[in-house]
């Protein structure tokens, strides 16, 4: 085992069960990502790249298998423990943005450091919005937002409490490519800044070229380790 | 059509519509059960003041009723019963007595029981039936009067007869005899021949009394009231007693407005259910635009959706109101006491209409707006809503319910005053909220508590509170309305008949008898009563014509000018009496001619201030103008009259005394002493017209609270509604946080903070509202003086926070054990 390593998975299988009968989503998947590393998974839709994803953050149950972050064994702790571990050690970037709608931009990056009992929380988030361009959105609303603004908000969001690993679900699925790409060279550009460990998914073959490290997934099953 | 209801399965399927569908459902249940069981409540209780006629209808006349009246109304299948009454003297032993006469027929009473006692002061009970052949019953003055008891003999012209019963009251006791001088001796009809009392030229008054259904006993009395003979009168029992029509029109305006709460609230659950249904059908409304529809198509789609939907709903609402109302007769129609007759068949229709009504004012007007859906909105989500005209949503609304304020409370003004009390309690509501929001705004967020969260997240979530505030207010006024208000107007209106609320009346005492009457109620340990005097006049000329009885059209014009009237004087005005028009006079003034009318009898006789009428007093005339009118409490039991003078116009006639005291039923004993002291003073007990009417309005009470059952559900709905109606943001947010990092604590806990703090704020909002439309209604419409109190505002706090709280973290409760991905995969 690496000693660096920020996120070991061990034997992680999901199933569901579906109308058809029991579907295995993953298959027993091992792997390790050390500290600082950025990683792409790719695979064809409906591989489970979001659902490996969401696992690796504790956003979702495995049917069994283990995945340490950050030295913690996150399924041995409850939904609670596995919360605490986020609002201090991870960050999140989705497709859809996913901002509060009722919530500025401000606000919006605000909250995970309000979550975290940052005092600092408006000083600090006002800082980051500005470091990703948006000093004078500030006090926006989601909807005033164009696309590529809603996802800089979303990254502000995301590096505000400085987390060990950043997971992206397809960052710039909701782009076109040119704000795409200024988003992806944002997205590296805190990365290198921050020394964090970047997960992502993606269909984008440029994108993955740009991480280090690829993890093809084909039906529930890692195939490749680039 | 067929795509309609294709769309209506698949959003049913979906789960889209329930919410829509439940508001409906509970509000056309709760609307038609209110109504199904209202309108027997309803029949029950005209069925009950009918005990007070003795039937539904009766006609008095001088002359025995023509054989073709009784088929007449044999033929409409009503019951009959006749009376006879008149005036003869009795005697027992050495004594005699004038007695009022009543001779019944075996069929007598339609309505109402007998009290009966098998001795002085006995205890009473009821019978359904009268005196036996051969005997007779009388009342407790003639028994004192003549010194004899139950059991002894009795000579009524020539025949003789035992008296079987004393009579406490008859069904009709309050039916116009009770001011009469003479006590009751009340005898079968069949018996009446062998007296040989009745000869042509007798003063007889006949009564035919009638019961039946409703609709034949109206058929009837239109067809009669057009072809009444010289000296027939037709009675119902709206115009037998004043008070107890009061009591009856208050108590319809009671369930009246606890019917239009329901409707108000189901109509807001609605409003907020339709607010819903719109955020939910943008996609697919764009998707469709995208694919090619037209707007047109899109609103016909919709609308024959809504229209369908507002059928089903309508009609399975209509069905379980029904079923609830059967069930809430049988679970607390012994408590009503009567028997319920079955319900009417309009309330059916009500509730179709009121389902139709609400769902299309309150629902089309925002959901029509979906056609104006960006096609864009299929590439971003977020594009937003439609931008309604809310101005044509709110007018809409407004209109509908409008409308079907007017169908339920069937009276423009109660259903005005309300929607204007909704209009009023929207606008404050607004700018309370409003500030409310601006103040919490300026809590900036220093911590992560949960406290700062949820008060925080209240504030900047903006139009969403102040909608859900709306939600939450209204319903929260229903229920305080309902609940403190209703109890509050209910305690006033029957702190009207206070305990010791004069139960006997005193009449026909000389004025010579006054300083031994006050030195006897002084000795017995009893204050003395205010004594009223009386001087019995008719009414000859208005404004120096002559007063022509047949000139007036209306029959109770008619009935007043053809007897005397009770005049009084004093010197000051009856503190239960209000001045409506003109002046009562100074002390100064109190031999100058002036009257003080009753508002309603001048109405009556058309009459107007500064009219001048001429009494015939024994003889005697005298002229005085019309120098004010009076609104005076009938249901008061304090002795009041039409016409009063200054003192000093009535010196020189012969005038008796009236008053009007409490007798406790411990001191019952103290009549007897009294009737032997003063012979010749009639006392009449109307502790038992105190009581029917003390128990309709127990019984009004009773049928209120039961409607409130509903009521109160129909709150609950607006407020699973206005819970509800968030609840998709709910969970993506909650999804959010918890990606974020936000731990279960924290998110209950701001959640909790959130919801108690919108249900004080709700509170507050609605005890205000509540308060202030319940000092209209209580003014407007029921005649008292009402100021909210603490108990409102600290219930409306209370229940607000409480309830809301509890509701809302209940409502809230899963969706933060959700699994994150869960919810943002879904979203």
């Amino acid at each position: 085992m690496n000693n660096n390593a920020v996120l070991v998975v061990q034997n992680l299988t999901k199933q569901v069960v579906s109308p058809e009968g029991q579907l295995t989503l993953l298959h027993e998947i091992n792997l390790e990502i050390g500290a600082g590393e950025t990683v792409a998974i790719v695979g064809s839709s409906g591989a489970g790249k979001s659902t490996l994803l969401g696992l690796l953050a504790g956003l979702d149950t495995p049917s069994s298998g283990a995945v340490s972050l950050a030295g913690e064994q996150l399924f041995a702790l409850d939904e609670d423990g596995r919360a605490r571990l986020r609002a201090t050690k991870v960050g999140f970037i989705f497709q859809a943005f996913q901002l509060l709608p009722n919530l500025t931009a401000l606000e919006n990056v605000m909250l995970p450091l309000e979550l975290a009992g940052r005092g600092d929380a408006q000083h600090t988030a006002q800082q980051v919005l500005e470091r990703v361009g948006l000093a004078a959105r500030v006090q926006h609303y989601p909807k005033q937002l164009s696309g590529g603004e809603q996802q800089r908000v979303a990254i502000a969001r995301a590096f505000a409490t400085h987390p060990a690993v950043l997971f992206a679900d397809e960052p710039t699925g909701n782009l076109d490519s040119k704000t795409g790409a200024r988003i992806i060279d944002l997205l590296f550009q805190l990365n290198a800044e921050h020394g964090t460990t970047l997960v992502l998914v993606t269909h984008d073959a440029q994108l993955a070229s740009r991480c280090q490290r690829t993890l093809e997934l084909e039906e529930g099953r890692l195939r490749s380790s680039v | 059509m067929r795509l309609a209801l294709r769309m209506l399965r698949r959003d049913w399927r979906s789960g889209e519509l329930r919410v829509l569908l439940l508001a409906l459902i509970v509000a056309v249940a709760s609307v038609s059960s209110v109504n199904f069981f209202t309108s027997r409540i309803h029949l029950a209780l005209s069925s009950q003041a009918s005990d007070l006629l003795g039937g539904d209808l009766a006609l008095l006349s001088s002359d025995p009723t023509s054989a073709e009246r009784k088929a007449q109304a044999t033929a409409l299948g009503l019951q009959l019963a006749e009376t006879l009454e008149f005036p003869t003297m009795v005697v027992a032993g050495d004594g005699s007595q004038l007695v009022a006469l009543k001779a019944v027929g075996s069929n007598y009473p339609l309505r109402g029981q007998y009290r009966i006692a098998t001795q002085l002061f006995a205890a009473d009970r009821e019978v359904a039936g009268g005196p036996e052949s051969g005997t007779v019953w009388a009342a407790a003055q003639l028994l004192t009067a003549l010194a004899i008891d139950v059991g002894d003999l009795i000579s009524v012209g020539n025949a003789q007869f035992r008296v079987a019963a004393l009579l406490v009251t008859e069904p009709d006791s309050s039916g116009g005899m009770m001011f009469s001088v003479a006590p009751r001796l009340l005898m079968s009809a069949a018996d009446l021949p062998a007296t040989g009392l009745i000869q042509p030229a007798s003063r007889i008054r006949y009564s035919l009394l009638l019961a039946g259904a409703p609709k034949q006993i109206e058929a009837l009395r239109g067809q009669w009231q057009d072809a009444l003979l010289p000296g027939e009168s037709l009675r119902d029992v709206r115009d037998s007693r004043p008070e107890v029509r009061t009591a009856l029109e208050r108590g319809e305006s009671f369930l009246g407005l606890a019917a239009l709460v329901s409707v108000l609230l189901a109509a807001a659950a609605v409003a907020m259910a339709a607010r819903h249904f719109v955020s939910r059908h943008l996609d697919s409304c764009a998707v469709m635009r995208c694919l090619g529809a037209e707007q047109e198509f899109i609103n016909r789609l919709y609308l024959q959706q809504m229209v369908l939907l507002g059928l089903i709903a309508s009609g399975i609402g209509v069905a379980l109101g029904y079923v609830a109302q059967w069930g809430l007769a049988a679970l607390l129609g012994p408590l009503v006491g009567v028997a319920l007759p079955p319900p009417t068949a309009t309330p059916i229709l009500y509730g179709l209409l009121t389902g139709l009504v609400t769902l299309l004012g309150f629902a089309l007007p925002p959901i029509l707006q979906l056609k104006n859906v960006s096609t864009l909105r299929v590439l971003r989500r977020d594009l937003g809503g439609v931008q309604g005209n809310t101005l044509l949503a709110y007018g809409v609304g407004g209109g509908a319910f409008l409308l079907l304020a007017i169908m339920q409370a069937q009276s423009l003004t109660l259903a005005l005053a309300v929607v204007a009390g909704v209009a009023a309690l929207l606008l404050v509501l607004t700018l309370l909220a409003w500030g409310v929001l601006r103040l919490l705004r300026l809590v900036r967020s220093k911590g992560g508590s949960a406290w700062r969260l949820g008060l925080v997240n209240l504030a900047r979530r903006g139009n969403h509170t102040l909608i859900q505030m709306i939600g939450f207010s209204i319903g929260l006024m229903a229920l305080l309305l309902l609940a403190v208000v209703r109890t509050d107007l209910l305690d006033a209106w029957q702190g009207r008949l206070p305990e010791d609320a004069p139960n006997r009346f005193l009449i026909n005492i000389q004025s010579e008898q006054l300083p031994a009457l006050q030195q006897f109620f002084a000795t017995q340990g009893l204050a003395t009563p205010a004594l009223y005097p009386m001087v019995r006049a008719r009414l000859t000329e208005i404004n120096g014509q002559p007063v022509m009885v047949d000139e007036f059209e209306d029959q109770r014009a008619k009935q007043l000018l053809s007897r005397e009237f009770n005049l009084s004087s004093a010197l000051q005005m009856q503190s239960d009496n209000k001045i409506v028009a003109g002046h009562w006079w100074s002390v100064a003034d109190v031999d100058k001619p002036a009257l003080s009318l009753e508002e309603g009898i001048a109405k009556e006789l058309g009459l107007k201030l500064g009219d001048t009428l001429t009494y015939s007093v024994a003889g005697q005339q005298f002229t005085a103008p019309i120098s004010s009118l009076r609104s005076v409490e009938w249901d008061s039991f304090q002795p009041n009259f039409f016409v009063v003078t200054p003192p000093g116009l009535l010196t020189g006639y012969p005038v008796s005394y009236i008053t009007a005291f409490y007798l406790p039923t411990a001191q019952h004993e103290l009549l007897n002493q009294l009737v032997r002291q003063f012979p010749n003073i009639t006392v009449i007990d109307v502790a038992a017209v105190l009581n029917q009417v003390r128990a309709i309005i127990t019984r009004v009470t009773q049928a209120v609270e039961y409607v409130f059952i509903f009521t109160l559900f129909a709150g609950l709905v607006v407020m699973y509604a206005a819970i509800h109606a968030t609840l998709d943001e709910r969970i993506q947010e909650a999804a959010i946080m918890r990606t974020l990092g936000a731990r279960r604590g924290q998110l209950l806990g701001a959640i909790i903070v959130e919801y108690v703090g919108l249900g004080l704020l709700s509170g507050l909002v609605a005890a205000l509202s509540a308060g202030a439309v319940g000092m209209v209604v209580a003014q407007r419409f029921f005649d008292l003086g009402y100021v909210p109190g603490p108990t409102l505002w600290l219930a409306g706090m209370v229940v607000g926070a409480v309830g809301i709280g509890v509701a809302g973290t209940l409502g809230l409760r899963f969706v933060i054990n959700q699994p994150p991905l869960q919810s943002l995969q879904g979203g």
